[in-house]
């Protein structure tokens, strides 16, 4: 369901369309106007009703485990509550689980570092390569998430998750945030808040942090601020090794 | 002939009254749906295509939202709910007299979309911001 990424001509469209980036569309004579497509401005606008999710377009996030605090679960929480994960199960090991915080620890010298693991939002996402009914799909902009109308709940896509990034839900729902349908049976996952991105709003987490160690943008526009944080500092994919070109880079690792 | 006809005309008639009391309406043995909207008025298509269409129309939509990407078109169940909700229960499940669930339990329809969908108007999650 993908549009073929056609690059270059974006590009010319785009540069045509950068001297008036603000109105989004330029005058090529008196009363004609060309589109501008992908440019500047389109990371923090929300998308006009009615138009498609843009491939010219990658959100991901930026974040930076140096300053993820010890024993902070504000991303978490902010996390579930916007998406009405709240059900607690006898077994915990069932619940879902969006969002997660990461200790890592070095022997040599006791150094702790956390941080947060969610979906990585994979260029070439493994989860939508093994889904037997194409229900786990990538969208044009790069937000991996879950067709709970076509998918089964037969768990493929959570053993080929290197993150364990994806959740089974085991029980009967009601108390889903209208925005985010949720029910049994359905394998579901970090969604980069979509509804809120559609909208021109930044993800639950990225908006919860009171660090600020979390940053949410356009990785193909290299006018935004997360593309340019990750031009000048040094930043990782977790697991860069699998070659699946994750949306979600970590700083500080 | 004569008396073929009249023959004719009396199985008519015994079968015209005896079969009226199984027909469905007020005091028969099949309940109707029992529609009561919260917000009635203009929806986005007439009733007749409504009934008929519904469920393609949301088929459709829920496609283009989920995969392209694509927000604020017409036929949404988000947008379905907010008027066709019950005033008393502001769901459109629950009993006889919601909106959906009168209708699907008339024809016996199986009704799935509540099983992830939210089927109350104006649902808030604990704890969520407006």
């Amino acid at each position: 369901m993908t549009t073929p990424d056609n690059n270059a001509r974006r590009k010319f469209i785009a540069a045509a369309g950068a001297g008036v980036a603000g109105l989004g569309f330029t005058a090529i004579a008196p009363g004609l106007h060309l589109m501008a497509v992908g440019e500047a401005s389109a990371a923090t606008e929300a998308r006009k009703a009615g138009t498609a999710a843009s491939p010219a377009v990658r959100w991901g996030l930026l974040i930076d485990a140096g300053k993820c605090a010890p024993g902070c679960t504000k991303c978490i929480d902010a996390c579930h509550t916007e998406n009405g994960v709240s059900e607690k199960l006898p077994d915990p090991r069932q619940n879902s689980q969006w969002i997660r915080k990461i200790e890592l620890v070095d022997r040599r010298n006791g150094k702790k570092t956390e941080l947060p693991m969610m979906c990585q939002h994979c260029a070439e996402p493994p989860c939508v390569d093994v889904c037997p009914t194409g229900a786990s799909m990538k969208r044009a902009d790069g937000i991996v998430l879950v067709d709970r109308h076509t998918c089964i709940g037969c768990r493929y896509c959570m053993m080929a998750c290197p993150y364990k990034a994806r959740s089974l839900v085991h029980v009967p729902l009601t108390e889903q945030n209208p925005e985010v349908p949720r029910g049994q049976g359905c394998v579901e996952s970090c969604t980069l808040c979509v509804h809120r991105v559609d909208k021109g709003q930044t993800p639950a987490c990225v908006e919860s942090c009171p660090e600020g160690a979390m940053m949410f943008g356009d990785l193909n526009d290299p006018a935004s601020a997360i593309a340019k944080r990750i031009a000048s500092v040094p930043t990782t994919q977790v697991r860069a090794d699998l070659r699946l070109n994750q949306g979600v880079r970590y700083q500080g690792l | 002939m004569k008396l073929l006809r009249v023959l004719v005309t009396a199985v008519t008639a015994f079968l015209a009254v005896s079969s009226a009391p199984t027909l469905a309406g007020d005091g028969g043995r099949t309940a109707k749906p029992v529609i009561e909207i919260a917000n009635p008025g203009k929806c986005v298509a007439p009733a007749d295509e409504m009934r008929r269409n519904h469920m393609e129309m949301l088929k459709h939509q829920r496609d283009r939202t989920l995969r392209a990407g694509i927000r604020g078109e017409p036929a949404s169940l988000n947008a379905c709910i907010e008027c066709h909700a019950s005033k008393k229960t502001g769901s459109v499940l629950g009993g006889k007299e919601n909106f959906c669930e009168s209708c699907h339990s008339y024809v016996a329809v199986k009704l799935d979309c509540f099983e992830c969908h939210q089927p109350k108007a104006k649902f808030k999650a604990a704890g969520l911001k407006p």
